[in-house]
């Protein structure tokens, strides 16, 4: 691909333009809501640069997002992301409510996934208070994030191939399984996507046999749907062409910079919170983690695909070994929990990445302090890198392959 | 991994001018951080990241906390004997003193290539007034770039050496600190159709002329 | 929230003189269309509504979920969401508005052209949701541009977001072209672009709309003060 000979050059001409300014170079960064979202900028080097000004109403943002490109052509050589049109101060309105009254407020953090953003929050309090947790609960848990990371990886490669300009197929196809996962999310805990179904201590409801008889069977065709999927998708030689070597993303750098997740994965460095912290009883499945090769796009999504794959692998086991038993704690405390004075950090691998929660304690009902580690915030720290020297239009589906959720870029 | 009383060792060491005090954890996580001082922030934490037997090439979290100025009441007992010759008297003295507030920035750090973890460092400001400089620790890991600017959005510390710190969720123009504990939010409330004590005093100041008259108790 | 619309809604003209409607049924099956031209005016708005692509958070992936094959849109007319505000006549503000992106869903309400709608869809477009409490959060959109139908929940289901969709629909085909019960772009003296809000020091510039939005006065409570 053409633009991965030029990256080389351009990362130069990007490095210049980028530097702190003297007079001679582009005047003060756009202010967030100046009139015009396009103006040239002067440049003695390169002559005429646009600036545009990408969101944060824009079909490809996915969500309220805004991206300042400079452009040389069609060529970005700036790229200076804005965020906080969906900050909510969720960390704020923690602090003046109690622990259970925040569960519902970590569903509408990363809204594609509430399952697992609710596991993030509940094993960080429980660490917080020394909570157990029983062994059914732990299964049904991983059972439902392993549901969850199918609904989030079949909707990012869906959202994908709509920002490679398939305008909905793929999309359509990807929610006709979400739905059918929702279905049984609804079944469960009552509401399709906010589910606020975890509690400190196991899990609000115990699923019935009629509900695991549905969902195993849900499971055991998914992989005809992942079949047909990437007939459709893998080998298109449009796709191929627009993805591969687009937005490389080195390990070094990556690990550096925080990266976490799929993108990290796609980059080949092995790290899947799931095997290092071997949380909720993790370490009794047997999966693989994929790993790329090259760290660009169309790893980022094979890397879904196949972790897709692992996914059923782990639910087949979960559903054949899942035990009898409690699904909550019954030393669990319910009403009134104050957990001891302290600090606690609890991650979980979402399927965006390593979301974590920090919790403190001042030994009252409401957390003193309570922050959200964004996986989708930080994985944004190097799309700069990722996009200098592309054209506009891969910036569109490297953005898209990063996989963010404002909800939970903002908070 | 080695404790954390090691790594302490170690640190003072290598730079026998810098502070580096170990915090304990109550409660049952146990998760114990390391105080590090402000000037010698950054070579610590380079000397974190490169040491070979630790290698913290990954920091996952970075965030602020307000812990705001407390008043603190000392009480002594002071005997006094009774003149008359009787039972002496125990008089108590209250001495209130402010112990000062600071802004603390945490870092939650783990080692990607030795799958080991985590590591946590404090760094905390002089108070909440004036000394609010911290060194940036994101030329040591580029994960702290975003949350470092979070921070200073949010709480106000300002990173000394980030390249690019400016506001990341609120608009530029916005002048406050918003998660500080002594923030008060704009008075921009719809208030709900049926108020009653301070919450309908501060509604009448919304409302259009006078509220209607309220129905005569039959 | 009750059934019946606060204000009622005109009875449409009738659209053929005193002709009853088994008797335009009969005509139509001869091949012969008797209508007003109202009626033809607001048939065409109704069924071929099109939206703005433009969801804020998580009511957005509903209302995605509300143009797939399961809910399908598509069946009233409304799939073709355009990204552009100069080709949509219906803004579904789905999701938080917070203040850092109120200006920008004023200027794109301003940007769209007459006919235009807006749907607050979602508890946190109402009246700011859920996150009420929050200093970045904008206590409903109808502080700034009039909404014309309200959908509640959080999130509301697709087919609450389909059910709001045909509210809408019944109300476009109850505009009147002249007279009172006029529609809204139609009478001259009704703004169309609403002043955009500014970036103040400690909260939007001004922090409401005075013109569009007024509280709701408190109850009154019998015997308390």
């Amino acid at each position: 691909m053409s633009c991965a000979d030029q990256s080389g050059l351009d990362a130069e001409m990007a490095a210049a333009l980028g530097a702190p300014s003297p007079a001679s170079r582009a005047p003060a960064p756009l202010s967030p809501f100046s009139a015009p979202t396009v103006r040239a900028v002067k440049d003695p080097f390169h002559g005429d640069l646009l600036e545009v000004s990408m969101g944060p109403q824009h079909p490809s943002t996915h969500g309220v997002f805004r991206m300042v490109v400079t452009l040389d052509g069609e060529v970005i050589v700036k790229l200076k992301p804005v965020f906080g049109y969906l900050h909510r101060n969720h960390e704020k309105i923690a602090e003046n409510t109690s622990y259970l009254g925040s569960m519902p407020y970590t569903d509408r953090l990363d809204y594609l996934c509430s399952m697992t953003t609710n596991w993030a929050y509940a094993l960080a309090v429980e660490k917080l208070a020394g909570q157990a947790v029983p062994d059914r609960a732990q299964y049904i848990r991983v059972i439902l994030a392993e549901m969850t990371r199918l609904v989030n990886h079949s909707c990012l490669v869906g959202f994908l191939f709509n920002d490679l300009g398939t305008s909905f197929t793929p999309l359509l196809y990807a929610f006709r399984e979400r739905e059918k996962i929702l279905d049984l999310f609804e079944s469960l805990s009552g509401s399709r996507m906010m589910c606020n179904f975890q509690r400190f201590g196991g899990c609000r409801v115990d699923p019935s046999p009629e509900w695991l008889a549905a969902a195993s069977r849900l499971v055991d065709n998914f992989p005809r749907f992942l079949d047909e999927y990437e007939t459709m998708l893998t080998g298109n030689e449009i796709m191929l062409a627009r993805t591969q070597g687009v937005g490389i993303l080195d390990a070094q750098k990556a690990v550096n910079a925080g990266i976490t997740g799929p993108c990290l994965r796609a980059s080949g460095c092995n790290y899947d919170v799931r095997k290092v912290d071997g949380y909720g009883f993790y370490p009794r499945f047997d999966f693989r983690v994929p790993l790329g090769a090259h760290g660009d796009t169309y790893d980022r999504y094979m890397m879904r695909i196949l972790e897709m794959r692992e996914s059923v692998k782990i639910l087949r086991q979960a559903f054949k070994e899942l035990p009898a038993g409690p699904v909550m704690d019954p030393k669990a405390k319910i009403r009134g929990f104050r957990p001891k004075p302290g600090e606690a950090y609890g991650r979980i691998e979402s399927p965006k990445g390593e979301l974590g929660f920090y919790l403190i304690s001042d030994g009252s009902t409401n957390p003193y302090r309570y922050r959200v580690r964004p996986p989708t915030l930080i994985n944004l720290t190097l799309l700069e890198e990722m996009c200098l020297g592309h054209t506009i239009a891969d910036s569109v589906v490297i953005l898209g392959s990063i996989d963010i959720v404002l909800g939970e870029v903002d908070r | 991994m080695e404790s954390l009383e090691q790594i302490r060792d170690r640190l003072l060491a290598r730079f026998p001018g810098a502070a580096v005090v170990l915090v304990i954890n109550p409660g049952p996580a146990a998760e114990h951080s390391l105080l590090l001082d402000g000037t010698h922030g950054r070579d610590l934490a380079l000397c974190l990241r490169d040491d070979p037997a630790l290698q913290l090439d990954y920091c996952s979290n970075a965030t602020g906390i307000d812990w705001p100025d407390k008043e603190i009441v000392d009480v002594k007992k002071i005997a006094v004997p009774d003149s008359a010759g009787g039972p002496g008297k125990i008089i108590e003295e209250k001495t209130r003193r402010l112990e000062p507030g600071y802004l603390e920035a945490v870092y939650h750090l783990y080692s990607m290539a030795l799958r080991h973890g985590p590591v946590i460092i404090r760094l905390r400001t002089g108070n909440r007034s004036d000394r609010v400089t911290l060194p940036s620790l994101t030329p040591v890991w580029r994960s702290c770039e975003f949350q470092e600017r979070e921070i200073f959005d949010l709480y106000g510390i300002v990173f000394e050496g980030h390249r690019d710190l400016r506001r990341l969720l609120m608009w530029d123009e916005f002048k406050d600190h918003p998660m500080r504990k002594d923030y008060v939010d704009p008075d921009d409330y719809e208030w709900e159709p049926t108020p009653h004590d301070e919450v309908l005093e501060r509604a009448k100041a919304h409302y259009p002329p006078a509220l209607p008259p309220e129905a005569p108790k039959p | 929230m009750s059934d019946t619309p606060s204000t009622p809604l005109p009875a449409p003209l009738p659209a053929a003189g005193n002709l009853s409607d088994a008797a335009r049924e009969e005509l139509r099956r001869h091949g012969i269309l008797l209508t007003s031209l109202e009626e033809l005016y607001n048939w065409g708005r109704t069924n071929s509504i099109w939206p703005l692509q433009f969801g804020l958070a998580c009511c957005a992936i509903e209302m995605i979920a509300a143009a797939t094959a399961r809910f399908d849109i598509a069946r009233f007319g409304a799939e073709i969401f355009r990204p552009s505000p100069r080709q949509a006549d219906l803004m579904i503000v789905s999701g938080t508005v917070t203040k850092k992106m109120a200006p920008q869903v004023v200027r794109l309400w301003n940007q769209m052209p007459e006919p235009k709608y807006c749907i607050a869809m979602g508890a946190c477009a109402i009246s700011g949701g859920p996150f009420k409490q929050g200093y970045n959060v904008l206590k409903g959109i109808d502080r700034f541009i009039p909404v014309d139908i309200y959908i509640p929940g959080c999130p509301p289901r697709p087919e609450a977001l389909l059910n709001g969709l045909i509210e809408l629909q019944k109300q476009i085909s109850a505009e009147r072209l002249t007279g009172p019960g006029a529609a809204r772009h139609t009478r001259l003296e009704l703004p169309s672009e609403f002043p955009v809000p500014e970036y103040g020091a400690h909260d939007l510039a001004p922090p409401k709309n005075p013109k569009v939005w007024t509280p709701a006065p408190p109850l009154a409570r019998p015997g308390k003060a």
